[in-house]
């Protein structure tokens, strides 16, 4: 197992740079997810850390060894795809054991190592089909065997769910995270859906136009984003993201609503803000309907998640870039056109601004 | 707007019944929806009800008044599609402008005007109303095709699939909005998916369509909390509800590979010795002094609830908890099942 570390790895296709510089260590055993939409840079790095790539700056390591100008077999790395990439002649078993037998290694290990992967992923009654006869679930099952049995440091997978149906897709996302505890190996996994890598990761990489935006574990991208632009990406919905005036200690939000700012933020309000606005912003869990809420709403559309519901509300009347949505039991009651009131969690209020766009940081308390 | 009633409707296609005895109506303002996966009939039904497919049997009915024989036109429904169909060098406002002006509708261009810019703003497009439609996103464009068919001002709106070629955040956001504007016009809707998030979230009543066959029909919370049959009870939530094998003894369910043992209430003679149990995640609810004991083999984390896969035996049940938890994998966690929320089913898949 090893340890991934890029220094300033970039990537430049002519004058269109595909990738800013970056920074980033990925622990020995961790479960890392390049998350961003199509066109960000993710694939691009992963191809980078697997030597598919060339970088166009800056150095990687894999464990302690320099691996910047190494071919990829040199790297230790299995890499799995979206498409499955057997070989379609083979059967599933000649399918998993070719690297080990490409790497001439003894009946012995073979036999050890293909009976781990096949208890590990339950396919010993698919042994001996072959991949056109299997359904996309187990051809990725394969696809992982194949990648598994040669042991390698570091797993490199890119949008290996993809091409799966909803449904397969969350069983398929449980199955890896599973094997990843059970194997601990080192692991980055490229996707554009954040739901996966929510439901994946270790730690997130949050990218946006070449740039890293964020790194950090679900719980930091999701509750402290660093910018809007994770505010957004994350979530189902994303953030309630609500701008306003901001003075005294009040924030201004259309439809006459003021939400009294809590006391530990005001300081870093009042030093950091670029001007006279601020953006308020807070998960759909974050607010409680309440009849003597501070805020008041008129109902946009209220709808049932199965467990929930989700009320869409409007600060102001028809004003639809003042919709927030705001999670609640089930059966409220409440129709579209109501009126409302709800109250914000206190500690889950975040504040961004619209400027820079960044997020405004709670000062340290000394 | 109409009512619509179909009574008894079949159709079929060479040896396949695609559409095999549908009976339902739609009430007058009813945002309807019509969920089942691929092959299901759903989308045949649809066209039936359009009139672009000819009956074998039954009848449909608007306002009492049968249309089996009639063309499509003189229906007066109007559909959108998950493909825009826009006519890509016309201007917003001539691509909704374009049907009214039909000589058949015989409208002056000042009530052509009239509707475009209504249909415009009740889809917040008025900004882009001279813009080419080449030019528009995949959600702006699907706002346009959703534009022509409200000005039709048609009886009744027939929509198949029409948000599954946006993307997560789209959909989402386009949902909201499509279900504010049915709501607010009352205009009388069939809407057509596979996708069960969508039928939960927008329908006033869902109907259940398999192998052209309705499975059941009911409103969004009678469809999840009381699903007639194990398919459904599996269609609709995420994550899936929890399916058990159990079997009933002494006044107590034994689940099947699992220490798991439920008072059991109810009238005994109602449920067979063994049965199938379900149990929805939010149902699996973590309680330091709970009944159960499991091991948390993982957990995801995916935002506004968190999903727990907790190991009882051999089970591996699905709990969801709300925000993101401290929870992590190889905690030992005591839970209770809400008895309250239990479903059975029979051998055969049915409700009991």
């Amino acid at each position: 197992m090893a340890q991934i570390e890029l220094r300033q790895v970039e990537k430049r296709f002519g004058d269109f740079q595909a990738v800013q510089p970056i920074d980033l260590t990925i622990e020995d055993g961790e479960f890392v997810v390049l998350l961003g939409p199509s066109g960000c840079g993710k694939t691009t790095t992963l191809r980078m850390i697997s030597g598919l790539e060339a970088v166009s700056g800056g150095k990687i390591f894999i464990g302690d060894r320099d691996v910047t100008w190494r071919d990829p077999a040199d790297r230790d790395i299995a890499f799995v795809f979206q498409l499955y990439a057997l070989y379609p002649h083979m059967t599933v078993e000649k399918n998993i054991i070719f690297p080990l037998e490409a790497e001439k290694a003894s009946k012995e290990v073979i036999q050890s190592r293909l009976k781990h992967v096949v208890d590990l992923l339950q396919i010993k009654h698919i042994l001996r089909q072959k991949p056109g006869s299997l359904s996309g679930g187990d051809k990725q099952r394969v696809a992982l065997g194949r990648a598994l049995v040669r042991k390698p440091s570091v797993f490199l997978m890119d949008e290996p769910l993809g091409a799966l149906d909803a449904d397969f897709r969350e069983t398929m996302r449980a199955e890896i995270r599973k094997l990843h505890i059970a194997e601990n190996a080192t692991t980055v996994y490229v996707t554009h859906d954040q739901v996966e890598a929510m439901a994946m990761g270790d730690r997130i990489v949050v990218m946006s136009d070449a740039v890293v935006q964020q790194v950090g574990t679900p719980h930091d991208v999701y509750y402290d984003p660093s910018n809007l632009f994770v505010a957004r990406f994350i979530g189902s919905p994303g953030m309630n993201l609500v701008e306003g005036a901001y003075s005294d200690g009040m924030v201004h939000l259309p439809g006459d609503n003021q939400y009294d700012v809590p006391d530990r933020w005001r300081p870093a309000l009042e030093k950091h803000l670029s001007g006279e606005n601020v953006i308020l912003g807070f998960r759909p869990e974050g607010a409680h309907a309440n009849e003597t809420g501070e805020l008041s709403a008129e109902v946009y559309a209220s709808d049932l998640h199965g467990a929930f519901n989700m009320m869409h509300v409007a600060l102001e009347e028809e004003n639809v870039d003042a919709v927030v949505h705001i999670r609640g039991e089930r059966g409220s009651g409440h129709e579209i056109g109501d009126d409302i009131r709800f109250n914000l969690d206190s500690e889950m209020v975040r504040f961004f601004d619209p400027v820079t766009e960044q997020a405004i940081l709670l000062e340290a308390t000394s | 707007m109409t009512e619509v009633i179909l009574k008894d409707i079949t159709k079929r296609f060479k040896t396949v019944t695609a559409v095999d005895g549908v009976s339902f109506e739609i009430t007058d303002g009813e945002f309807f929806v019509l969920l089942g996966p691929t092959g299901a009939g759903k989308t045949t039904t649809l066209r039936l009800i359009a009139g672009l497919e000819k009956l074998d049997s039954g009848s449909i009915l608007f306002d009492g008044q049968v249309m089996n024989d009639l063309t499509p036109a003189s229906r007066d429904v109007a559909m959108v599609f998950q493909q825009y169909s826009l006519y890509p060098n016309m201007t917003v406002y001539d691509n909704l402008a374009f049907p009214l002006r039909s000589p058949v509708n015989k409208l002056l261009e000042d009530e052509i005007r009239r509707r475009v810019e209504e249909a415009c703003e009740i889809l917040r497009i008025t900004h882009l109303i001279e813009r080419k439609t080449a030019h528009l996103s995949g959600g702006e464009m699907q706002r346009v095709s959703i534009g022509r068919a409200i000005v039709r001002e048609p009886r009744l709106f027939l929509m198949d699939e029409p948000l599954s070629n946006l993307d997560a955040k789209l959909r989402e956001a386009l949902r909201v909005e499509l279900e504010h504007i049915q709501k607010t016009q009352g205009s009388t809707t069939l809407f057509v998916t596979h996708d069960q998030v969508e039928a939960l979230t927008m329908a006033d009543r869902i109907g259940v369509l398999l192998e052209g066959k309705l499975v059941q029909l009911g409103d969004p919370n009678e469809i999840y909390d009381r699903p007639a049959t194990i398919y459904v009870a599996q269609l609709v939530g995420t994550p899936r509800i929890n399916l058990m094998k159990a079997e009933r003894d002494n006044g107590l369910l034994h689940v099947e590979d699992s220490p798991i043992r439920i008072p059991f209430e109810g009238h005994e003679g109602e449920v067979p010795v063994s049965c199938q149990l379900g149990v929805r995640p939010e149902d699996i609810q973590p309680d330091s002094d709970g009944q159960f004991t499991g091991e948390i083999v993982l957990t995801e984390p995916l935002g506004v609830e968190t999903v727990l896969h907790i190991k009882c035996g051999e089970q591996t049940l699905l709990s969801t908890q709300s925000g993101i938890t401290h929870w992590h994998y190889g905690d030992e966690i005591r839970f209770n099942i809400v008895r309250q929320r239990l479903h059975f089913f029979d051998e055969e898949g049915s409700r009991i």
